[in-house]
């Protein structure tokens, strides 16, 4: 589903932040890639869910070459993802309901079907009763679970989360993990990075481990 | 495709009628100031056209005197005639020997009063052109004062010529004020447009992020933007008419003061669709361009 290939990324000014990187993940594979801060893990999720090109080496999603699509294009291979960021990127000027309802609005699903859908994810992750609320009277948890409710709405074959236990108490994070482990159970890809590999679940999961951009 | 286009457009539309709603005051405003910048040039058009028709009305025909030197003798005069006959240009023309012009100036008694006792009065000519256009009678009334024995000519409804010449400046005025309003205009939304993706930044950042594309994310702004630009026209088309109203009753005063009938008219429907149309497409241009540099600004910050 996913297979990376020598893929080198260097940002303006010379830092490299993936070096010769080559790995694939299957569908319906749960993986988890952890990693110092630093390490390149944002970066490696960046170029997975093609919101950043490869500097060399190449990037396949569902068999397209993302480094040599056209721009135009890209935008297309993004909802195949469900992305959750590592800062939430929660829109904090509308309401719970409306922050799920983005990616669905994105591909042209409105009206009922749309509400339908939206409170299926907020069930999901247990916010169905705050679906007026305001995403800044939310603890950290909640904000975390909106944020997951919005990469779900659009029902992705590939999630991708960015540090969703980062700043979470223990309990709460293994509640998030398991959370995650249901999705996979339903036949989604599920691709985590985590700088804490004490939450990780063993259980043969492919864990690729990053250490300042090269792949241990 | 055609149902996704309409559908897509729909979507925009209800959101950017959500956000009108939501500041009423300031998009109504937004709207009366582009009226206000485009009623000048449509007033002063409606203005021009007003005074064109007006003008078509009065029908005076051009006619062009023709005054012989006045040592031309009889002759010299009739092979003149003969000259003015086979002139294309010429519709019908008579003539006024000095004589009988003579002769007519003492039955009005306007002799005594300049105490004059002999003729000073030349041989005349008065001619009606074929063609009444400004241009054209010119061209034939410097034809004529180039033949010989022709002292002078004198061009009578020099006045049409004159307004006709005015109105034409209005057309050319009509032209530059549009086109610097029209520039102002696409400022003014651009500007509007561009503050507008600023307070939507954080919107238009994640959107990219989970996949939307450009057009997406401009379609709600170039629809808010046309609108802008139409309820502009709106307004424009309302403080015309409103001041229209406002001079038809001293005109009609006026009118009434010449006992004639004469109203100002208001702008017709071509012009009218003119104005609202044009004032829509200058604001799908201020907000395409607005949104254009404004994606690429946040695009080049974001990678």
């Amino acid at each position: 589903m996913i297979k990376f290939d020598g893929v080198t990324k260097r940002y303006p000014g010379g830092f490299e932040a993936l070096k010769n990187v080559s790995f694939e993940i299957a569908q319906g594979e749960l993986a988890f890639i952890t990693g110092h801060s630093g390490a390149g893990k944002s970066t490696l999720l960046k170029l997975a869910a093609a919101i950043e090109r490869p500097t060399t080496g190449s990037v396949i999603v569902n068999g397209q070459n993302v480094g040599k699509m056209r721009q135009s294009g890209l935008p297309y291979v993004r909802r195949n993802f469900g992305m959750i960021f590592q800062d939430h990127k929660l829109l904090y000027d509308r309401n719970v309901f409306d922050n799920v309802a983005l990616p669905l609005s994105i591909v042209g699903t409105t009206g009922r079907e749309a509400g339908k859908r939206i409170r299926a994810a907020l069930d999901k992750v247990g916010l169905l009763s705050r679906e007026k609320a305001a995403p800044i009277t939310l603890s950290g948890g909640e904000q975390q679970r909106l944020a997951i409710a919005r990469a779900i709405v659009s029902r992705p074959a590939i999630l991708v989360a960015d540090e969703p236990t980062g700043n979470l108490d223990e309990s709460y994070a293994r509640d998030i993990i398991e959370l995650f482990q249901s999705f996979h159970e339903v036949g989604v890809t599920v691709i985590i990075a985590t700088h804490d590999a004490k939450g990780i679940a063993q259980r043969g999961e492919q864990i690729l481990s990053l250490e300042q951009g090269v792949l241990k | 495709m055609i149902y996704h286009w309409f559908r897509s457009h729909w979507h925009a539309f209800i959101l950017v009628l959500k956000k009108v709603r939501n500041a009423p005051i300031a998009n109504l405003l937004m709207a009366a100031v582009i009226g206000a910048t485009l009623s000048l040039p449509a007033g002063l058009y409606l203005l021009a056209d007003n005074i064109r028709q007006a003008a078509g009305d009065i029908t005076i025909e051009p006619q062009i005197s023709l005054f012989l030197s006045l040592n031309a003798s009889d002759s010299a005069a009739k092979a003149l005639e003969h000259r003015l006959k086979e002139n294309t240009g010429i519709k019908d023309f008579s003539f006024v020997s000095k004589e009988s012009a003579w002769q007519e100036m003492q039955r009005n008694n306007t002799v005594a009063d300049t105490g004059l006792e002999k003729n000073p009065l030349p041989d005349a000519f008065v001619i009606h052109p074929k063609d009444t256009e400004p241009q054209a009678v010119d061209k034939l009334q410097k034809e004529l004062s180039e033949l010989p024995n022709v002292e002078h000519t004198l061009l009578d409804a020099e006045w049409v010529k004159r307004l006709y010449v005015l109105l034409q400046m209005s057309t050319k005025a009509v032209v530059i004020l549009t086109s610097l309003l029209g520039f102002a205009l696409v400022a003014i939304i651009g500007n509007t447009i561009r503050l507008q993706i600023m307070t939507q930044r954080d919107e238009i950042e994640v959107s990219r992020l989970i996949g939307a594309t450009d057009r997406f994310i401009r379609r709600p702004f170039l629809l808010a933007g046309l609108l802008h630009g139409f309820a502009g026209g709106l307004m424009a088309w309302l403080f015309v008419y409103i001041a229209l109203y406002i001079f038809n009753a001293s005109v009609q005063d006026l009118a009434l003061l010449y006992s004639a009938d004469f109203r100002l008219h208001m702008l017709n429907g071509q012009a009218s669709l003119m104005l609202l149309g044009g004032a829509a497409a200058l604001g799908w241009l201020g907000a395409f361009l607005a949104v254009n540099r404004s994606l690429a600004e946040l695009k080049t910050k974001s990678k």
